[in-house]
C-alpha cells in the first residue's frame, strides 16, 4: 500500500505523540496510583440493611483526620444523608446500592463513581478547602432521581 | 445564465437509475428514519426546555420518559434506518447498478422487523412502561415487550447486513479476482462491525433481560449485564460514525469534482475501526466496581489506538479538497479552497459537521483518559460530547445526503432553492448545536450531572454555577427544533414536490485518482479480520468476564422505580 511522505510525517507524529500519552496515563495509574474506583468487594443487594458496615451507615473515624464513610444509596437518597467533618480531613466512601445502579458524585472534587448493586465501590478525597459539598446521583435511577443528594460539611 | 446551466450537480449527467424495488426499499427505510428523527426532535426540544427550568412538562408526560424515547428514536432507530437505507443504495449503485431478488428478501424481512420493534417500543414508551432510558441499565425492569421490541431491531439489523453480505458475495464470485467497489466494500465492513458488536447486546437482551423480565429467572446479574451492553456500547458509535465516513470517503470526491485519494488506505483505515472499536467497552465502565483496574487501562490504550484510522481520515479529507481544488486551476498555498463548492449543501452540510468533529474528537480524547475520566463521567460534558459528535458530525453528514438521495430515488430535481434552505438549516443546526454543546461541556466541568430533570438540589451552592448556561442551552434546543422541521420540510419537498427529471439524477461516487498502486487483496479477507478482532476481543474480554461468570456479584431481584 502507499502512502504519501507527508501522510508518513502526519502518522508517525500522530503515533508518537499518542505512546507519549499513554505513558503518562500508564506512570499516572501504576506508578502514582491514579486508579479510577474499580473496588472488587461484593455484598447481596437485598441484605444490605443485614451486612456489616451497611447495617449501621455512617462516618466512622479511622485516625486523625482519616475517615471512612460507609454509605448506602437507595431511590431516592443516601444514608446517612449528611456528613459533617473537619477541615483536611481524608475521607474513604465505601458505598453500595441496595437497589438500582446509582452515581456518586461530589461536584468540584475528582470523586465521581458508579454505585453496582451487588458491589460496594469506593473513592477516597482529601477536603482542603471548608465547605458545603453537595453529594449528587448521577446515573438515572427512577422518577426522583433528580432529588437523590446528600450534603458533606467540611469546617 | 440561466438556472439550469450554473448548476454543477447536472455537469456530469449519468445514466444510471435506480430499480423500482431499490427505491421503494430504500425510501421505506429513510421514510422511517425521518419519522424517528421527528419524535426524537420534538422530544429533544421539551427536554431542552423543561432541564433548563424554561418549562414544566403536563404531569402525564415525564422527563424521564421523553429522554428515553429520545434516545430510542434517535440514537438506535434513526440512525440505523438511515443507514442501512443508505448503504442500501450505495451498494446496489456500485455493485451492479441493482439488488437482486435474495437481497431484497432479506432486506424486507429486517425492514419488517425493525419497524415492529420501533413501534412496539415506542409504544411502551408511551405507556410509562419502560422508562428505563435507551441503555436499560438492569436492575431496572421495563416490560418484557420493551426488551423484545429492541431484540426485533437488532435481529432485524443483522438481516439487513446478511442482505449487504449476499450482494456483496454474488459480486465477489462473478468478478474472481478484482477488487470490490469502494462503497460496498465499506458496507460490508460497517455491517461487520455492527454484527460483531450487536452480540453483546443480543446476548443481554436474549439470554437476561427477556428471562427476567417474563419471571422466569429471579435475578440478574447487574454487573455482567453491564458488560455486555458496553461491549456493544461503543462501537455502536462506529456504527454511526462509518457512514458518515463512507459517505466522506466516496461520495464527497465527486460532489467537488475531484477524485478520492486513495483506494486501498480507506480499506485499511474501516479494518482498524473494526478491530480498535470493538474491545474497548471498558472505558465507559472506568469508575464501575467489579472490573479490575489492569483490566479498564487495557481497554483504554486500545480505545486511544483508535486515533491512528482517525489521523488517516483526517488526512485523507483535507488531501482530497486540496486535490480538487488543484485540478480545477487553484494556485497558492490555499487557492484551492476557494475552489470548494461551498453553496452545494451535498458538501456544505457534512463540510460543517467535519468541522465540529475537530473539538469533539479531542473531546472523546478527555473521556477515554482514565483518570480524566473520573472529572466527565456521567455529566452533561458527555451529553455536549456527542451531540458534537453524533448529533453534529454524523447528522450534518446524513442531511447532506438526504438533500440529494431522497430526489435521487424520486427521480426529482434537487432545485437551487431547496439546495439554499438546505445551507441555511444546516448553519441553523450548527449554531445551535453549538449553542447547545458547549455550554453542555462547560456545565459539566461544574459537575451538573447528564440524565437529570431540572432540579437545584435545595438551592445548593454547586448550582449557582450552573445557572447562567441554563437559558443558552434552553434556547439552543429551539433552534434545533426549527432547523429538524425546515430539513423534514425540504425532504417533503423533495419527496413528493420537486420539479420531475427527464434524465436520472445523479448518484456521485468518486473515482480513484491514482491506479497505479493496486489494492492488496488481502484487505478483501474477511475470515482474517474477524479472526483477529475475535483475537483482540479474547485478550480484552475473556478474563474479566470468565471472572464474572464464575465469581458472580449477587444477583438483583426486578425493580420499577418510577
Ligand atoms: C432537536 C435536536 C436535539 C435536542 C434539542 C437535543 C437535546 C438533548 C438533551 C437536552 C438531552 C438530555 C440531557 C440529559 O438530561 O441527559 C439529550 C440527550 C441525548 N440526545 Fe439529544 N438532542 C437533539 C438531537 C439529537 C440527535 C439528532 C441525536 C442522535 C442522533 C441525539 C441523541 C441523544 C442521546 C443518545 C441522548 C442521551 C439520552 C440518554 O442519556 O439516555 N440528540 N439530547
Ligand atoms: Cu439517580
Ligand atoms: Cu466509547
Amino acid at each position: 500500500m502507499h502512502l504519501h511522505r507527508y501522510e508518513k510525517i502526519w502518522l508517525t507524529v500522530g503515533l508518537l505523540t499518542l505512546i507519549v500519552f499513554i505513558i503518562v496515563l500508564g506512570i499516572n495509574a501504576f506508578a502514582m496510583g491514579a486508579q479510577p474506583p474499580s473496588d472488587a468487594q461484593v455484598i447481596d443487594p437485598t441484605k444490605v440493611s443485614q451486612t456489616p458496615p451497611f447495617d449501621q451507615p455512617g462516618l466512622k473515624q479511622l485516625g486523625n483526620n482519616n475517615y471512612a464513610a460507609d454509605m448506602t444509596a437507595f431511590v431516592f437518597g443516601y444514608a446517612p444523608n449528611r456528613i459533617e467533618i473537619p477541615v483536611r480531613s481524608t475521607v474513604t466512601f465505601n458505598v453500595t446500592s441496595k437497589d438500582v445502579v446509582h452515581g456518586f458524585e461530589i461536584p468540584g472534587t475528582d470523586v465521581n463513581m458508579m454505585i453496582v448493586p451487588g458491589l460496594v465501590n469506593s473513592a477516597t478525597h482529601t477536603f482542603t478547602k471548608p465547605g458545603d459539598y453537595l453529594i449528587l446521583c448521577n446515573e438515572y435511577c427512577g422518577a426522583g432521581h433528580q432529588l437523590m443528594a446528600a450534603h458533606l460539611v467540611v469546617k | 445564465m440561466n438556472e439550469a446551466a450554473m448548476d454543477p450537480r447536472e455537469a456530469r449527467p449519468s445514466s444510471f437509475a435506480f430499480e423500482r424495488s431499490d427505491r421503494v426499499l430504500i425510501l421505506a427505510h429513510l421514510g422511517v428514519a425521518y419519522l424517528a428523527l421527528f419524535i426524537g426532535a420534538a422530544a429533544g426540544l421539551l427536554q431542552g426546555l423543561q432541564r433548563t427550568g424554561f418549562i414544566k412538562l403536563p404531569t402525564p408526560l415525564g422527563y424521564y420518559q421523553l429522554l428515553t424515547a429520545h434516545g430510542v428514536a434517535l440514537a438506535l432507530i434513526f440512525t440505523t434506518l438511515f443507514i442501512v437505507g443508505f448503504l442500501f443504495s450505495g451498494t446496489a449503485k456500485t455493485l451492479d447498478g441493482r439488488l437482486y431478488p435474495v437481497d431484497r428478501v432479506w432486506a424486507w424481512i429486517g425492514f419488517v422487523m425493525m419497524v415492529a420493534g420501533t413501534v412496539i417500543g415506542l409504544i411502551t414508551i408511551l405507556t410509562n412502561d419502560a422508562t428505563v432510558l435507551y441503555t436499560f441499565y438492569a436492575p431496572m425492569k421495563a416490560t418484557p415487550w420493551f426488551y423484545i421490541a429492541m431484540a426485533l431491531v437488532v435481529v432485524g439489523s443483522w438481516l439487513s447486513g446478511a442482505a449487504i453480505f449476499t450482494a456483496y458475495a454474488r459480486w465477489r464470485r462473478r468478478h474472481r479476482g478484482q477488487v470490490s467497489p469502494l462503497f460496498a466494500y465499506m458496507s460490508v465492513a460497517t455491517m461487520i462491525l455492527w454484527i460483531i458488536a450487536t452480540l453483546g447486546v443480543a446476548i443481554e437482551i436474549i439470554f437476561q433481560l427477556i428471562p427476567w423480565s417474563l419471571g422466569w429467572v429471579s435475578h440478574i446479574d447487574v454487573g455482567l449485564s453491564r458488560a455486555l451492553f458496553w461491549y456493544f456500547g461503543h462501537p455502536l458509535v462506529y456504527f454511526w460514525l462509518l457512514p458518515a465516513y463512507i459517505y466522506w470517503y466516496v461520495n464527497i470526491p465527486q460532489v467537488i469534482k475531484g477524485k478520492l485519494f486513495s483506494d486501498s488506505l480507506p480499506r485499511l483505515t474501516f479494518i482498524l475501526f473494526i478491530l480498535y472499536s470493538i474491545p474497548v467497552g471498558f472505558h465507559h465502565q472506568l469508575n464501575e466496581p467489579g472490573i479490575g483496574a489492569g483490566w479498564k487501562f487495557l481497554q483504554v490504550v486500545l480505545t486511544m489506538t483508535v486515533v491512528v484510522p482517525s489521523l488517516m481520515t483526517a488526512f485523507a479529507m483535507f488531501a482530497t479538497f486540496e486535490m480538487a481544488g488543484r485540478a480545477q486551476g487553484a494556485t497558492g498555498r490555499f487557492g484551492w479552497i476557494r475552489k470548494l463548492p461551498w453553496k452545494d449543501v451535498r458538501f456544505f452540510a457534512p463540510f460543517l459537521g467535519m468541522v465540529m468533529f475537530i473539538p469533539g474528537g479531542a473531546g472523546g480524547i478527555v473521556n477515554a483518559s482514565y483518570q480524566m475520566n473520573q472529572i466527565v463521567h456521567n455529566t452533561l460534558w458527555v451529553t455536549g460530547h456527542f451531540h458534537m459528535t453524533l448529533s453534529s458530525s454524523v447528522v450534518l453528514t446524513f442531511f447532506g445526503i438526504s438533500y440529494w438521495l431522497v430526489p435521487a430515488l424520486t427521480n426529482r430535481k434537487l432545485t437551487w432553492k431547496a439546495n439554499n434552505i438546505g445551507i441555511l438549516q444546516s448553519w441553523l443546526w450548527f449554531v445551535g448545536m453549538l449553542l447547545m454543546t458547549v455550554p453542555m461541556h462547560i456545565v459539566g466541568l461544574l459537575g451538573e450531572p447528564r440524565r437529570t430533570a431540572f432540579t437545584t438540589y435545595n438551592d445548593s451552592p454547586a448550582v449557582q454555577a450552573w445557572l447562567p448556561y441554563w437559558p443558552v442551552m434552553g434556547i439552543a434546543s429551539i433552534f434545533l427544533f426549527l432547523s429538524t422541521l425546515l430539513f423534514l420540510g425540504t425532504v417533503i419537498y423533495l419527496w413528493w414536490f420537486a420539479p420531475r427529471l427527464e434524465t436520472a439524477a445523479e448518484y456521485p461516487i468518486g473515482e480513484a485518482r491514482d491506479t497505479s498502486h493496486k489494492t492488496p487483496m488481502i484487505l478483501e479477507r474477511w475470515p482474517l479480520w474477524i479472526s483477529i478482532t475475535a483475537a483482540l476481543v479474547l485478550i480484552a474480554y475473556a478474563v474479566p468476564i470468565v471472572d464474572m461468570i464464575q465469581n458472580p456479584a449477587p444477583g438483583s431481584p426486578p425493580i420499577r422505580s418510577w
